[in-house]
C-alpha cells in the first residue's frame, strides 16, 4: 500500500516534469524560429523565463453577506470622472458593485474639474460630508491636500484617498497602489507582444504617480528582453493636467512612437489613452491599456482589437473593499498597499491576446516579485 | 447720466442675456433654470463659500488689473498665466529657503513674485520694442515656456520634494505667513485680499492723477497723437508691460501665503485668461473689474453646487463665455447708438441754426 502511494508520487513528479519540459521546448520554439503568430520578423531576443511560479495563489473572496445599507457612499472624482475610460471609471465600477452587493442606501458622484484651485475640492467633500454621506471617496492623489482641512472638520466621517495619503488624519484611509508592479508585468507582455523589439510608453503628464507606471514598465520590458528599445513621451509638463484629457495629444505621441520603430504601446495617460488606441489601430500594431480592463470599455470599443492587455490598477477593488470594511465596521485589517500580493494591481486577458506561454511566464515575473526577489523600483531611469 | 448709462447698461445688458442664453440651455438639457440658479445663490451660504467667493474675487482682481495696465495702450498681455506662474514657483522657492523675521520674510517673497513677474514679462516687453514682436504672439509662447520651467524647478532633482504622489517645493516656515482673519466655520479671509484692494486704489491714481497715467492711455487712444505730444512710445510699452507683469506676479500670493504655503501640483491654472475677461467685462475701470471679479468669483464656487443638484456644472463656463462675448456687442451696441443719437442732436441743432 505505502510501496504504490510512493510509486504514484514519483510518477507524478515524473510526469509534470516532462509536461514542463515540453512546455519549455514549445516556448523556446516560439522565440527563435520566430513563431508564425507573433514573431514574424524576429521579435526580441528574451531572457531566460523566471521559473514557474507555484500552485495558484489563494484569493478568498468567498460570498460573505454584507449589509450596506446604512451607507450613504459620496465619490469625488478626479478630472475626467465616470466615464474617462480609466481610474475613474475604475472606482466608478467599484462602487457600482458595492451598491448592488451591500444594498448601500444612496450614492453621489461628483467631479472635479480640469486645473481648479484648492477650495472647489474642499467644497466638494464639505458638500458631501454636510449632506450626511459616509463614507466619502476622494479619487485622485489631488484630494490630499483638501481632505487635510476637511476631514478634521468631520471627525465622524469616514474618509478614503486613492492615490493618496494624508498625514495626521486618522479618518482617512489611504487606498494606494503598486502601480511599478502591475506595469512591470505590461513590460513583459510588450516585450513578448513586440516583433521589432522596440515598445512605447505615453504618460499623460509627467508627474511622480505616473513615472511609477514608467520605471515599472522599463524595468519589466528590459528583463524579459534586455536589449529591448522604449520610447517614452510624455504629453503634458507637471503642473497642467490638461494631459490626461486630450486624446489629440495621445495620438500625436503615439504616431511619434510608431514612426519611430514602436509596435506595442503602452499608455498612462487617463482619458488621453483613447489617442493612443487609435493610433495604433490605423498603423496596426498593438496596445496595452491601464488601469480598468480597456478591452471591454465602450468608450474605446472600436479600437479595442489592438488592445492585447490592459495593466489593472484595481481602484474598483480598493473602493468595494473600504465600503466593505467600513459597512463591516472592521478598517483595521485594510491592506496598506494594493500591490500583487493582495491582486491590487495585475494585468487582464481580455481578448485572448496572451497565449498559455506568456501567461506562464507573467506568472512566473509575479510570483518572484510578491516573494520579493524582484523588486519593481518606482523611478524611472531617465 | 448719458456717461454712466453708456458705461453700466452694456454690462447689464450682457449679464442678463447671458443669463437668458444658460436657462434656454438649462430647458434644452431638462433641468429647471429657476431651480439652478436658486441653488447657486443659496449656495453662498454653505460652508465657507462665502469667505471662497470673496478670497476668489481678491485673486481674479490681481490678475484683471494685471491685464487692464497693459489693455489702456492697447498692449495685449496674454501672458498673465505664465508670469504668476513662474513668480508662484520662484517665490515659493525662496520663501521656503529663506528664514527671516516674521513681516519681512513675506514682504520679501511677495517682491520676489512681482519682480520675477515683471521679468518674465520684460521678455516679450524687449522683443517687441526692439524687433517689433507682436506681443500677443510672444505672451502666449512665454506661457508654454512657463509651464516647463515650473515643472523643471519642482522636480525632486532641483527644489521640489516628493510628498505621497504629489511634488511640491518646500514649505514656507511659519514667519512667512501672511495671516488672515478667521470667521470661524465660514473660513479664512485671507490677509492678501486686501493687498488687492490696495492695488485696485493704486491703479485708480496712477491712471487719473499721474501723469503716466495720462501718457499711458494717450498711447491707447492714438500712438501717433501720444508721440507727437512728446510721449516715448517704447518706453511707455516697457514700463507697462513690466508693471502688468509685476502685478500679475501677486496672482497667486494670497493663496500661497495664505493657505497653501508651497507651490504643488495642485496649482490652480487658467487665472489669467479669466484675467483678461474679467478686466473686458470691466472695462478696464477698478470698480468695474471689481464687479466682474465678484461675478466671476461667484460664478465659480456657486457653480459647484450645480453638479450637486444633478445640473451640468458646465452651465457656468458657457454662462461665463457668453458674458464676455456679449459685453463686447453690448458696449459696441450702445456706442453706435449713442453715436447716432448725438448726431441726431446735433443735426437738429445744425438745422435750426441754418433755418433761422
Amino acid at each position: 500500500m505505502r510501496r504504490r502511494m510512493r510509486g504514484i508520487a514519483v510518477a507524478a513528479i515524473a510526469l509534470t516534469s516532462v509536461l514542463s519540459m515540453a512546455a519549455c521546448a514549445k516556448d523556446n520554439g516560439g522565440s527563435s524560429s520566430g513563431s508564425a503568430n507573433n514573431n514574424a520578423s524576429g521579435g526580441c531576443k528574451l531572457a531566460d523565463k523566471p521559473p514557474v511560479a507555484g500552485a495558484g495563489t489563494s484569493s478568498s473572496s468567498a460570498g460573505e453577506k454584507v449589509d450596506g445599507s446604512a451607507l450613504k457612499v459620496g465619490l469625488a472624482y478626479d478630472i475626467g470622472g465616470r466615464g474617462d475610460a480609466s481610474f475613474n471609471d475604475s472606482a466608478a465600477a467599484g462602487l457600482d458593485k458595492a451598491k448592488a452587493d451591500f444594498g448601500v442606501a444612496e450614492v453621489k458622484e461628483l467631479t472635479a474639474a480640469p486645473n481648479e484651485a484648492e477650495d472647489a475640492k474642499q467644497t466638494r467633500l464639505r458638500q458631501l460630508a454636510s449632506e450626511g454621506f459616509n463614507p466619502i471617496i476622494g479619487v485622485g492623489f489631488a484630494y490630499a491636500e483638501s481632505l487635510k482641512v476637511v476631514a478634521p472638520e468631520f471627525p465622524n466621517v469616514k474618509f478614503a484617498i486613492v492615490d493618496g495619503a494624508v498625514d495626521g488624519a486618522a479618518n482617512v484611509t489611504p487606498l494606494v497602489f503598486a502601480e511599478e508592479e502591475g506595469s512591470f508585468l505590461a513590460g513583459v507582455i510588450a516585450a513578448y507582444q513586440s516583433k521589432s523589439c522596440h515598445v512605447g510608453f505615453v504618460g499623460g503628464v509627467k508627474i511622480p504617480l505616473i513615472q511609477k507606471f514608467d520605471a515599472g514598465f522599463e524595468q519589466g520590458a528590459k528583463a524579459a528582453a534586455p536589449e529591448i528599445k522604449i520610447e517614452k513621451k510624455y504629453l503634458t509638463p507637471a503642473g497642467d493636467f490638461t494631459g490626461f484629457q486630450e486624446p489629440t495629444k495621445g495620438q500625436e505621441a503615439a504616431k511619434g512612437q510608431i514612426e519611430a520603430g514602436a509596435d506595442v504601446l503602452y499608455h498612462a495617460a487617463g482619458a488621453s489613452g483613447k489617442g493612443v488606441f487609435s493610433a495604433a489601430k490605423s498603423a496596426n500594431v498593438k496596445a496595452i491599456g491601464v488601469d480598468s480592463d480597456q478591452y471591454h470599455q465602450t468608450t474605446v470599443a472600436d479600437s479595442k482589437d489592438v488592445i492585447v492587455s490592459s495593466m489593472l490598477k484595481r481602484v474598483d477593488v480598493a473602493v468595494y473593499d473600504f465600503v466593505k470594511a467600513v459597512a463591516k465596521n472592521d478598517l483595521a485589517n485594510f491592506p496598506k498597499v494594493f500591490d500583487l500580493k493582495v491582486d491590487g494591481v495585475g494585468y487582464s486577458t481580455s481578448g485572448d491576446k496572451i497565449d498559455d506561454n506568456l501567461k506562464q511566464v507573467l506568472d512566473g515575473y509575479k510570483s518572484q516579485i510578491i516573494e520579493g526577489k524582484i523588486k519593481v523600483t518606482d523611478k524611472p531611469s531617465s | 447720466m448719458g456717461i454712466l448709462r453708456g458705461k453700466l447698461l452694456p454690462p447689464v445688458l450682457a449679464i442678463l442675456f447671458s443669463a437668458l442664453l444658460c436657462g434656454i440651455a438649462l430647458l434644452v438639457s431638462g433641468a429647471n433654470p429657476v431651480d439652478a440658479f436658486g441653488v447657486m445663490v443659496s449656495q453662498v451660504g454653505q460652508g465657507t463659500t462665502a469667505v471662497d467667493i470673496i478670497n476668489s474675487t481678491g485673486t481674479y482682481y490681481i490678475a484683471a488689473l494685471a491685464v487692464a495696465i497693459g489693455f489702456q495702450m492697447n498692449l495685449f498681455n496674454i501672458g498673465v498665466e505664465g508670469q504668476y506662474r513662474v513668480a508662484a514657483v520662484v517665490a515659493a522657492v525662496v520663501g521656503g529657503s529663506l528664514a527671516l523675521p516674521p513681516g519681512l520674510h513675506a514682504l520679501v517673497v511677495i517682491l520676489v513674485a512681482a519682480l520675477v513677474g515683471a521679468l518674465w514679462a520684460a521678455i516679450p516687453a524687449v522683443l517687441k520694442v526692439t524687433r517689433g514682436v507682436n506681443e500677443v504672439i510672444s505672451t502666449i509662447m512665454m506661457n508654454g515656456l512657463a509651464l516647463g520651467l515650473a515643472a523643471y524647478l519642482i522636480r525632486e532633482d532641483v527644489f521640489g520634494e516628493l510628498r505621497g504622489n504629489n511634488i511640491r517645493t518646500p514649505e514656507i516656515p511659519e514667519s512667512g505667513w501672511v495671516p488672515g482673519i478667521p470667521l470661524g466655520s465660514a473660513g479664512t479671509v485671507f490677509g492678501l485680499v486686501f493687498l488687492a484692494a490696495l492695488l485696485g486704489v493704486g491703479y485708480w491714481v496712477m491712471m487719473n492723477r499721474t501723469r503716466f497715467g495720462f501718457e499711458l492711455k494717450a498711447s491707447g487712444e492714438s500712438a501717433t497723437a501720444a508721440a507727437a505730444g512728446g510721449v516715448n512710445a517704447k518706453k511707455m510699452v516697457l514700463v507697462a508691460m513690466l508693471l502688468s507683469g509685476g502685478i500679475a506676479g501677486l496672482v497667486s500670493m494670497p493663496e500661497i501665503l495664505g493657505r497653501d504655503h508651497t507651490y504643488n501640483l495642485n496649482f490652480p491654472a487658467g487665472l489669467g485668461f479669466a484675467g483678461i475677461a474679467i478686466a473686458l467685462l470691466g472695462r478696464n475701470h477698478p470698480g468695474g473689474i471689481a464687479f466682474g471679479a465678484l461675478l466671476w468669483a461667484f460664478l465659480d464656487k456657486s457653480g459647484l453646487a450645480l453638479d450637486n443638484v444633478g445640473v451640468p456644472r458646465e452651465i457656468v463656463t458657457i454662462m461665463q463665455g457668453a458674458i464676455v462675448l456679449s459685453v463686447v456687442v453690448a458696449y459696441e451696441v450702445v456706442r453706435r447708438f449713442e453715436l447716432a443719437a448725438e448726431q441726431r442732436r446735433v443735426g437738429k441743432q445744425l438745422g435750426t441754426v441754418g433755418a433761422s
